[in-house]
């Protein structure tokens, strides 16, 4: 009976994280398109509820009754369990991400090693997609976006270990309150710049967005995806970006901290604070989808390992020199 | 490479003004309308769905001189005819098939009564082929309901006629 009542307290807590963050998923892909609508003038989608805040839902009920083709040469089994996989490495990811100094749900000393482990794993839902449907643009698309992905991994990494040198521990609670007198976008600015071009690389957003280049690859490893499964890729691929953009908040904007520790400010509670930094940096992504062209292979391939890994690791070196120098290791 | 051109690429500044242009053009007004809601502004010439007008006491324009039905280069039209009680001679029979009709506006052109016209209703899709067979009923109770904005395009296109 005891186990019981602790799994029900579990389930709540989880489901009072995931319905909210699956709410924003949704909420989010309108945003995104209709940023990019009114870049280039459009009205975007606005008929389906309040300015068109429903349209996702509606997207998603269409996409609830629409039969889902499985094709008969394809390996049935991971084909199925591919956008399953998608979905729930861009969801458990959340587990670690701290709205406030106590509102987590699991508070364990190695959140950003988690973090980093999930979202490494996330290109498998892509490779098991495109492998698995047996068809050349999919697995075309796969091949793209695990080259990718893993090209980017890296460069995040070494951007991570930065913002660890500063911190001194890996649990994104002590990240954040590190940042209570600095936020680390001050100093690490380039390391910023670089994680969220990174970002986007790793989430396949535009300019980065070879794995489903449609002139080149129909939609790349979804090809073959119909109904339901496509709309959990795409929906997996949504959460992600929101992920990506709360790591950056987190590891850079201060997390739940408010911007300044005056009257005004601390009114608002640390929860609303880390949305909002969610949010922005989710609008820059938006708004970098709407004017940026999308890059040639080579070109992407030469920016993740000339450019941004070297650059990252000489930063690491400066941060630690500098730290080291200046006597400001952390101590624990 | 140029050391300005080296310079650009490290500080992203061709991507900052980009962003800087596009955060510009959201608070720009929209070139696209809401549809459904308000529509595009059209022309008097406007080709689109047919009407048969009456004149202002009731009477039927039409003729029946079948001009319509000999112009038409999708041969849409049938008309059958025959001569009332008072002498005039009139339809008994106007049928336009829409799914034929390539509105080339000839008809409208043709016609010496000002009978036949194209309106500016554009939205007249249905769910089935066989509603798209206009009879002479359809097309006056059309003229019935257009008949002010017909009136009006025909003397604004008059001077060019």
């Amino acid at each position: 009976m005891e186990y019981l009542s602790i799994l029900f307290d579990q389930v709540y807590k989880i489901l009072f994280l995931l319905v909210p963050v699956l709410v924003s998923v949704a909420m989010v892909v309108w945003l995104d398109r209709r940023v990019w609508a009114f870049v280039q003038k459009r009205q975007g989608p606005n008929v389906v509820g309040p300015f068109g805040l429903l349209q996702t839902i509606a997207d998603a009920l269409k996409y609830i009754f629409k039969e889902i083709i499985i094709p008969s040469t394809s390996n049935k089994v991971i084909f199925i369990l591919a956008p399953i996989v998608t979905m729930t490495l861009a969801l458990i990811a959340w587990a670690v991400i701290p709205f406030s100094a106590t509102q987590v749900l699991a508070d364990i000393n190695v959140g950003i090693l988690y973090l980093f482990a999930v979202s490494s794993l996330g290109v498998y839902g892509i490779i098991m997609g495109g492998w698995a449907s047996n068809s050349k643009y999919p697995f075309l698309g796969a091949i793209r976006s695990a080259a990718q992905m893993v090209s980017y991994e890296v460069s995040i990494g070494v951007i991570i270990i930065n913002v660890l040198l500063c911190v001194g521990s890996l649990n994104l609670n002590d990240i954040v309150i590190a940042q209570q007198d600095l936020w680390f976008v001050i100093p690490l600015f380039p390391m910023f710049v670089i994680f969220f071009i990174s970002a986007l690389a790793e989430t396949n957003r535009p300019p980065f967005d070879l794995p489903e280049a449609e002139a080149e690859l129909v939609a790349g490893y979804q090809t073959e995806y119909s109904g339901m499964m496509y709309a959990m890729f795409w929906l997996g691929e949504y959460a992600n970006i929101l992920l990506m953009c709360a790591i950056g908040a987190i590891l850079f904007l201060g997390g739940w901290l408010s911007p300044l520790e005056i009257y005004p400010f601390t009114l608002v509670p640390g929860p609303l604070w880390l949305v909002l930094k969610i949010l922005l940096l989710f609008l820059l992504f938006a708004l970098v989808k709407a004017i940026v062209p999308r890059y040639r292979y080579d070109q992407l391939m030469k920016l993740g390992w000339k450019v941004f890994l070297p650059l990252s690791l000489i930063w690491v070196v400066l941060t630690a020199s500098y730290l080291f120098y200046f006597n400001l290791l952390p101590v624990n | 490479m140029k050391i300005s051109r080296f310079f650009k690429t490290i500080f992203m500044v061709d991507f900052a003004s980009g962003l800087y242009m596009a955060v510009k053009e959201v608070f720009k007004s929209k070139k696209t309308i809401n549809y459904p809601f308000e529509k595009g502004k059209i022309s008097p010439r406007f080709r689109g769905e047919h009407a048969l007008r009456r004149y202002p006491n009731g009477e039927e324009r039409c003729i029946a001189c079948k001009l319509c039905e000999a112009v038409c280069p999708a041969q849409a039209i049938t008309i059958e005819s025959t001569q009332r009680e008072d002498g005039s001679r009139k339809t008994t029979r106007y049928d336009i098939d829409m799914m034929k009709c390539i509105y080339c506006g000839l008809c409208e052109e043709s016609c010496p009564v000002d009978a036949i016209v194209q309106g500016p209703n554009f939205e007249f899709s249905t769910e089935t082929r066989e509603e798209l067979y206009y009879t002479k009923d359809k097309l006056l109770d059309n003229g019935d309901r257009w008949e002010n904005i017909l009136e009006a395009n025909i003397k604004a296109d008059s001077s060019h006629r």
